[in-house]
């Protein structure tokens, strides 16, 4: 059976990674799930709500179910959107009064599927036939494993991956000190969080972060690169989609 | 006035670069994490008893005015008295009254941070009463001259080189120690033993108040608190609204879940329980005084309300990566941390409220570890967007989000916004790698790279192929 999944990339991975999106699109493709990218998607309104501006997400809230109220399926290549959706669009849609968002919402809201679980909790996949030969570490991300729950997904996946070897992040559930706006709220809390994460990565000995969110590997990255590390980071999609059969180098 | 020039930005700042305080928080928050993960492990049912905590402190806030009410007559039948507070001020003058009206002048503490949050030891100074704190890390912060930074273990911010100087200029009076632990708690017990037995009247805290049996219950670790609570002829324990349990058989879950979540033991050393007073045993007074200050308009916010559940246990603190960092000075209140973020600014509402609810990167494990599931992050978030809709806010972070969300609800202008980004693509990297960048970017930039801008947005290579 041909499942038909949309796509939800979120506005910062439109604008800043199109690769992720790219690379999920591949993987899921390759094991036969038929793609469609509702073109008028936009923001899950994670930014305004986070930052203290959630009544300028309510109307955000009513784009999104509009523009994905049609879809079967949904998967989201972001763990902190995805926890943003199931988090706050109940409470967001019921701001409205308006009993027919409400429902919809509510109907929408377990349609969504985070990128990993979606791979192994519905699909069912372990190998999904990437190679990359090269040290890994994984960093749950914090909304990935406190609000979604999803850590053995990432861990399973990456296990089956040719050649690459996963190597254990010390403190690996601690945070990495993004936090949306907090990072430049709290710009030197947030740098001295970040700082610790980062030795953890380099006690770890990996050449490459993984994560589920490519908002906290934005942070971490920015970082790493800053300070000549030569270490790399790469969203779970893309490296799920290294050295597989017509994949993107 | 922007919040990042003051409140817990500027607070923080310096505790982030006091290598003593780091090094003595990551070891202490470190060590009580790991105890603590050790001990709930080991529970199998550790879930069904934090939903059990959550339904029970649930139950009480909704009925709060007849437990309290039960709790008063419980208290009355057995021979105590019961004085309601609406605010710190009216607490303070009913403890320093029943402490005049026996012609004393000193009174020993165990510890209680509802007297902390009333000042009551600088009230009582000034009204000529000394008040002694017994609790090993409250006299250390008082003898210090300092304020407690930590709910459970007030003096963490401190270590034990530190003390042992402390003690030489003050209780061991010249007389040089050692920074052995053993050595220093000797020192102190011998300077309480003292004033236990010749202090007549004492202050004490409540950790939880049953209302169908008048029981009052002090949970500590050293036992101070139970001299403080047996010796003395005249009891005086201060408690919040929101400390009483509904029934005596509430006390087994809480005697689980406080212990093993604050300081990571199976059982406390020392659990007090009282009820009324009793000829010839302990105090001959009892007075408990109920304290309101703010609580009953906490308890008329529907989100906000789950702040009261809180019983102190601490354990968001020591697992807070901010906390961590900060210190509990920066929340400039005696709630610190998570728990303080979000209690702090609806009880106070001073300067620091506008600050504290984004002191959180909502990492959400202050959530995860709290025995009676206050879900911190959500109220963290709701507080931000009252402070946002009272009119503390920023006018450009204002006009830029409102303009942000305009983009996001027109698809054609996102997508406009998005083929304009990938076309001044090279202009803006070469900007962002100059160093030179406004606002929030600065702030980013000032420890970490930007990212690279593609030359192209997903939906505009999405559409190309089709």
């Amino acid at each position: 059976m041909t499942r038909t999944v949309s796509l939800f990339v979120s506005c910062f991975n439109d604008v800043i990674y199109p690769r992720t999106a790219r690379a999920a699109q591949r993987v899921l493709e390759r094991l036969g799930v038929k793609l469609d990218f509702p073109a008028d998607q936009t923001c899950c309104g994670q930014i305004h709500i986070n930052t203290g501006y959630g009544s300028m997400a309510v109307p955000l809230v009513r784009h999104f179910v509009d523009v994905f109220s049609n879809s079967e399926e949904i998967v989201s290549i972001s763990g902190s959107c995805t926890a943003t959706i199931r988090e706050h669009y109940q409470e967001l849609a019921e701001r409205t009064r308006d009993p027919e968002l409400v429902k919809r919402t509510d109907e929408l809201i377990p349609k969504v599927h985070e990128f990993s679980q979606y791979l192994t909790d519905v699909l069912g996949v372990v190998d999904v036939g990437a190679s990359y030969p090269h040290k890994v570490c994984y960093h749950p991300t914090c909304h990935s494993l406190r609000s979604l729950h999803v850590y053995d997904s990432a861990l399973v996946l990456l296990r089956a991956v040719r050649g690459l070897e996963l190597v254990e992040l010390p403190h690996a559930e601690q945070c990495c000190g993004f936090g949306g706006t907090f990072a430049v709220k709290n710009a030197p809390m947030s740098t001295a969080i970040l700082v610790d994460k980062v030795s953890n990565i380099f006690a770890s000995g990996a050449e490459t972060v993984v994560a589920l969110d490519n908002s906290c590997l934005t942070h971490i990255y920015g970082f790493l690169k800053r300070n000549k590390t030569g270490i790399s980071t790469m969203h779970l999609a893309e490296l799920l989609d290294q050295g597989a059969n017509g994949s993107e180098v | 006035m922007s919040r990042s020039k003051v409140g817990f930005p500027a607070n923080s700042l310096k505790s982030i670069n006091d290598s003593q305080l780091r090094a003595n928080l990551r070891s202490a928050t470190g060590a009580i994490r790991e105890k603590r993960a050790r001990v709930v492990g080991e529970k199998e049912d550790w879930e069904k008893l934090r939903r059990r905590g959550e339904e029970i402190r649930k139950e009480t806030l909704n009925y709060l005015d007849k437990y309290l009410s039960q709790l008063e007559f419980s208290v009355e039948r057995l021979g105590g008295t019961v004085h309601w507070a609406g605010d710190a001020r009216e607490a303070n003058e009913i403890i320093l009254s029943l402490i005049r009206s026996h012609g004393e002048n000193e009174v020993i503490k165990v510890k209680s941070l509802t007297t902390d949050e009333i000042a009551m030891n600088d009230f009582l100074s000034e009204n000529g009463v000394t008040a002694y704190e017994t609790d090993l890390a409250e006299l250390i912060v008082q003898l210090a001259h300092d304020k407690p930074s930590h709910i459970l273990v007030p003096a963490i911010h401190m270590n034990r080189s530190e003390i042992k100087e402390l003690f030489e200029k003050t209780i061991a009076k010249g007389r040089r120690l050692s920074d052995n632990p053993v050595e220093l708690a000797e020192t102190s017990r011998l300077y309480l033993r003292q004033k236990f037995l010749s202090t007549k009247i004492a202050v004490s805290g409540v950790n939880f108040a049953v209302a169908d049996t008048g029981t009052l219950c002090v949970v500590e670790s050293e036992g101070n608190g139970r001299m403080c609570l047996t010796l003395p002829k005249v009891l005086i324990s201060v408690m919040g609204i929101e400390k009483v349990l509904p029934r005596l058989d509430d006390l087994s879950v809480f005697l689980e879940l406080l212990p093993r979540s604050s300081t990571g033991e199976r059982m406390n050393p020392y659990t007090s329980l009282w009820s009324g007073v009793h000829d010839g045993d302990g105090p001959e007074e009892f007075h408990l005084v109920i304290l309101d200050n703010g609580r009953s308009k906490v308890l008329a916010d529907p989100v906000g309300r789950q702040a009261l559940r809180c019983i102190r246990c601490s354990a968001c603190l020591n697992v807070c990566p901010v906390y961590e960092r900060s210190g509990g000075h920066s929340y400039d209140s005696v709630y610190p941390g998570p728990i303080g973020a979000i209690l702090s600014p609806q009880l106070f509402g001073n300067e620091s409220s506008l600050s504290l609810p984004w002191a959180s990167s909502l990492c959400g494990a202050c959530y995860e570890v709290c025995p009676v599931r206050i879900n911190i992050p959500q109220v963290l978030v709701h507080l931000r967007e009252k402070v946002i809709a009272e009119g503390h806010k920023s006018s450009v972070e204002n006009a830029s989000f409102m303009l942000l969300a305009g983009l996001f609800k027109s698809p054609p202008a996102f997508g406009a916004l998005l083929r304009l980004v990938a076309k001044a693509r090279r202009p803006l990297n070469r900007l962002s790698l100059s160093g030179f960048l406004p606002g929030y970017l600065g702030k980013w930039g000032a420890s970490r790279d930007l990212p690279e801008l593609p030359s192209e947005a997903f939906r505009t290579w999405s559409k190309r192929h089709g």
